[in-house]
């Protein structure tokens, strides 16, 4: 049986064809799993120069993955144009209002397009002036505005500048800044971080309003809506009974950030980009998160009655429960049919900070084993799970990163349950409150951790191993397929999706169905190349 | 609306860049880098330039699209970037093993200032080059210029690192492509040979970014212009630029260095156009225009007489790089087309003088080259007054939306359709295709929309 293959050949296979220093780095980011002994894995480490990398940068991981998905900011680019334009849809962040009254500036882009005299004189008051023409046009409730490169370097201060504008226009414009230089950190990794910083301080808690029921106010944490999969997911908390005050943020607005303090509980989707906005949530106002996955449709349903534990409600358990069986009938009758094409395939995820986990769900599943899977911007405790997070040394690439003090907000903290009471539900449902496990716990013995995928790494994977369907981004797609392998983009789905929550399960169903079952595959040779060409010659 | 916040209201704009018509140099440099056999790019700056441009271009062509980077941290920002591409080159000799490293800078090492011939002279002298191997650069600041200046920087890159003068000169034109599609380079080179005419195309993409599925991953694709190929450019008797803005530069270099005398003749897009560049080739490789050239001539000329009513006096919007929208317009005004509207992110007062030579016949036109020559300034004057026709990228496709106009994807990128990178559009065949194209989107919308009893059988 191919899966079988022997995988612990691969770290001395893939590895010799490094220089020694390269080759001894890398070596500490491929470890062979073992779910009951979790190994320590390199992750959150620069990537050696020359490799390629699946990586981005801090401005991609600030600008494009946290601010992204908010319809009502204008977020102004604040440097050369390549970045504001490279940011520009490209993520499928989707978002619906109910009319053309409503603010969207997804669809601009907005940039200083720096010049090289700015470089020299300095950008800061091409950049007020820029900020004065958006509002001249768009008339925006917040402005954002992002440090490229070149920014820190010449020293435009973009935080003074962003204070400047908001006396200008006497604090009626919420305007604040983001120091996501592309080369801080090591990944956009840093840029999550520096984007959930600037969250908290300028909008987290601006607002008390409380909207909506008061019954049963969660947070979602982490999702993006790529593909409409936050559409999805407030669909099955609607119906439910629910009330979502905030998602970060897909589907979202600066107003529900400004409320998300006035919910009760917080779920954290992606650990990576967003977990430092669940703790602050709780630091400060009281409010406990605990860790979901709204990919695979058990999984979802494990989250909903996750949250119906936490708040103890019979009604609620009731719901949740009558909700999940009937979603459930089309999942199965779905996923049924599709079994017979995808059971007993192999899968290997190389892409992002959560997804390469969460997305083992779906194929387990379709009965679909993952044989390999890393992270493109993990750190230890995504893999390992929170529990090392104290053993993890924070190197001088990441002691550059901000690190905001929280403090409790002694007006508005408000204990939402007791510690005791938490725990005390932890032990009849596994809530994962304040908890990561990481991604290894859920992987087969054996099975192939790697962090930061290089192309050579991928290159090789596919030669020892060939597996049924690769899981990346777009950089990779195309290589992956010339070796006649499909590859599912689970950044961009292909622009398929919604792939959460129960009826984005049937989806990706069907899409792994129809992408292991696609016929163009075996013309691949063409027929003069599949058999031996029987050549006659004349005889005379 | 996807652009409800677009008004006709126009301000002066002094500093604001709304949905640029463009983007930086970079991106330029590693799409022609491809275009030489055996070249990997690669990014001297943060991961994100390199990602970033790997997937605009793979966003475009579908295809693998390889480059590497120097992953440049904070440390690296502050000391110097040195370090990063000496381990860099070392690194990918080892492991890609290409035959050349193509470098070229961002913005972030343009900043700190790093001194490309020095790190790389380094390079050599630590022995990280091994024998018979090139590091190639090119200076692409993205603060200066835009993608196309950093194509033209890095094509004139290959001049500088490659080509030579022997004393003997060859009976070889060198055709200098500039930013077109692999198929639009195919078409050319199709021509040439048509014509019996001895060519060097460089840069080279065909065979690059329209491999074929063959089950196997090519790190280096059969494509592109030879290493040998591109040191005899220096011996050939003479050059053709293709499209000013992405090729002049390689041009000029190649005549101080070699000697080598050039003409610029437009990308051939268009009837007019490609009749400059035959008449080009055949005066400069001394060879005659074959009968089945004019052949294929008359058969565009005959086709857009059958559609000419269907062409008059239509309004269209184009937005786009210089070297592909003075063709273009000259090509739709040869179609008693009206082109309008048209912007261009990429500064030159070449595009001003070009375009009001072709618009003197459209007084009502207005064009923009460079700062905020944008989407949103060419959307707001369509909200002015609308087109019945739109060319240009896939950021074009809101605007067609809100505005229910037709639409022609043209330019880069295209991220939203395929195929762009396998049917021309330069050349007679590559006209015929545009004008194909503009009727079918044309009677598509009139279909969809004009009253039941006016719907139309035939043309």
């Amino acid at each position: 049986m191919k899966n079988k293959k022997d995988l612990s050949k691969f770290r001395e296979t893939v590895i010799e064809k490094y220089p020694n220093k390269v080759a001894k780095k890398r070596a500490k980011g491929i470890v062979n799993n073992d779910p009951e002994n979790i190994p320590e894995i390199q992750a959150n480490i620069r990537t050696i120069p020359g490799i390629i990398t699946q990586r981005g940068c801090t401005y991609a991981g600030c600008k494009g993955v946290v601010l992204g998905p908010t319809r009502d900011i204008v977020n102004i680019t604040h440097g050369p144009i390549g970045c504001g334009f490279y940011s520009w849809l490209t993520r499928r962040n989707q978002t619906t209002t109910t009319s053309d009254a409503e603010e969207n500036f997804i669809t601009y882009c907005f940039s200083t397009d720096m010049q090289d005299s700015n470089i020299v004189f300095g950008g800061e008051e091409k950049l007020k002036q820029a900020v004065r023409e958006a509002v001249e046009l768009f008339n925006p409730k917040a402005i954002g505005i992002f440090s490229t490169c070149p920014v820190g370097l010449i020293g435009d201060d973009v935080h003074k500048v962003a204070e400047q504008m908001m006396e200008e226009y006497d604090n009626k414009i919420n305007i604040f800044g983001f120091s996501c230089e592309g080369y801080k950190g090591v990944s956009q990794s840093a840029g999550h971080h520096i984007a959930n910083n600037q969250l908290y301080k300028h909008l987290i808690g601006n607002d008390d309003t409380v909207k909506g029921s008061t019954k049963y106010r969660i947070n979602m944490l982490g999702e993006y809506n790529i593909g409409g999969d936050a559409f999805e997911i407030e669909r099955i908390f609607e119906k439910c009974g629910i009330e979502l005050v905030a998602t970060f943020s897909g589907n979202s607005t600066i107003s529900s950030f400004e409320q998300a303090h006035t919910a009760d509980l917080s779920l954290v989707m992606c650990h990576r980009s967003i977990n430092y906005v669940a703790e602050m949530l709780e630091t400060s106002f009281g409010i406990p998160w605990i860790k979901v996955n709204l990919i695979g449709a058990d999984s979802t349903a494990k989250a909903l009655r996750k949250i119906a534990a936490y708040f103890e409600d019979e009604e609620l358990i009731a719901k949740v429960e009558e909700v999940i069986a009937e979603e459930m009938k089309d999942v199965e009758a779905a996923r049924e049919a599709v079994l017979p094409k995808t059971t007993g395939k192999t899968s290997m995820l190389f892409v992002g900070g959560s997804r390469a986990h969460h997305y083992q769900d779906l194929f387990e599943e379709l009965g679909i084993r993952t044989v390999a899977a890393g992270y493109e911007f993990g750190h230890r405790d995504d893999y390992e799970g929170r529990r090392v997070l104290p053993s993890i040394k924070i190197d001088a690439d990441s002691r550059n990163i901000e690190e905001i003090t929280v403090k409790r907000d002694e007006k508005r903290y408000k204990e939402r349950m007791t510690k005791e009471k938490l725990e005390e539900i932890q032990k009849q449902v596994d809530l994962e409150y304040n908890d990561y496990k990481g991604l290894m716990p859920q992987m087969e013995k054996g099975a192939l951790v790697i962090d930061d995928l290089s192309h050579h790494e991928m290159d090789k994977l596919i030669e020892m191993y060939k597996p049924d369907i690769f899981c990346a981004g777009i950089k990779e797609k195309y290589v992956v397929q010339k070796m006649g392998v499909p590859l599912k983009q689970l950044h961009n789905y292909d622009s398929g999706g919604p792939y959460a929550g129960f009826k984005g399960a049937i989806n990706f169903y069907n899409d792994i169905s129809m992408m292991v079952s696609t016929s163009i595959w075996k013309e691949v040779k063409a027929p003069w190349e599949k058999e031996e060409m029987v050549q006659a010659v004349y005889a005379y | 609306m996807l652009l409800r916040h677009t008004t006709p209201k126009e301000i002066d704009r002094k500093a604001l860049t709304i949905n640029p018509a463009k983007t930086c140099q970079p991106v330029g440099a590693m799409y022609a880098a491809l275009g030489l056999h055996g070249c990997l790019p690669h990014s001297h700056g943060s991961q994100g330039c390199c990602s970033y441009h790997r997937s605009a271009l793979t966003r475009h062509f579908k295809e693998p699209v390889m480059a590497a980077t120097s992953s440049f941290t904070e440390g690296s920002s502050v000391f110097g970037g040195t370090a990063n591409l000496v381990q860099a080159i070392n690194t990918i000799f080892t492991v890609y093993e290409p035959d050349v490293i193509a470098a070229h800078t961002t913005c972030l090492s343009e900043t700190i200032g790093d001194d490309m011939t020095a790190i790389i002279g380094k390079a050599k002298d630590d022995g990280m080059i091994p024998e018979g191997k090139h590091v190639i650069f090119c200076n692409t600041p993205s603060y200066v210029g835009t993608h196309v200046t950093g194509y033209a920087n890095q094509v004139s890159s290959f001049v500088k690192s490659f080509s030579t003068a022997t004393p003997k000169k060859k009976n070889v034109v060198n055709l200098v492509a500039g930013w077109m599609e692999p198929s639009d380079m195919a078409e050319i080179k199709r021509l040439a040979k048509a014509l019996e005419a001895r060519t060097i195309m460089f840069p080279d993409l065909t065979g690059v970014l329209d491999a074929p599925m063959d089950g196997k991953f090519h790190m280096y694709p059969q494509g592109g212009t030879t290493v040998e190929d591109m040191k005899a450019t220096g011996d050939s008797k003479f050059t053709i630029g293709l499209g000013p803005y992405s090729t002049e530069d390689a041009c000029i270099t190649l005549e101080n260095k070699c000697k080598v005398k050039f003409e610029m003749v437009d990308i051939p897009i268009g009837l007019k156009a490609t009749d400059r560049f035959i008449m080009s080739l055949s005066r400069h490789a001394n060879v005659p225009v074959p009968d089945d050239v004019t052949l294929e001539r008359g058969r565009l000329v005959d086709l857009v007489a059958d559609s000419a009513k269907l062409l008059y006096g239509r309004r269209v919007a184009l937005w786009g790089d210089p070297d592909t929208l003075i063709p273009l317009c000259e090509f739709l005004v040869s179609l008693d087309m009206r082109p309008v509207y048209a912007v261009t992110g990429t500064p030159g007062k070449l595009f001003e003088a070009r375009m009001k030579e072709i618009l003197k016949n459209v007084p009502e036109a207005k064009f923009k080259s460079g700062e905020r020559a944008d989407m949103f300034q060419m959307h707001q004057w369509i909200k002015q007054e609308g087109v019945d026709l739109l060319i240009g990228n896939t950021y074009g496709k809101y605007i067609a939306r809100d505005e229910d106009t037709p639409f022609v994807r043209f330019g880069f990128p295209i991220t939203d359709r395929s195929g762009h990178n396998y049917m021309p559009k330069t050349g007679y065949q590559g006209a015929a295709n545009l004008v194909v194209q503009i009727i079918g989107a044309l009677l598509d919308h009139e279909d969809r929309t004009c009253p039941e009893e006016k719907i139309e059988f035939q043309m």
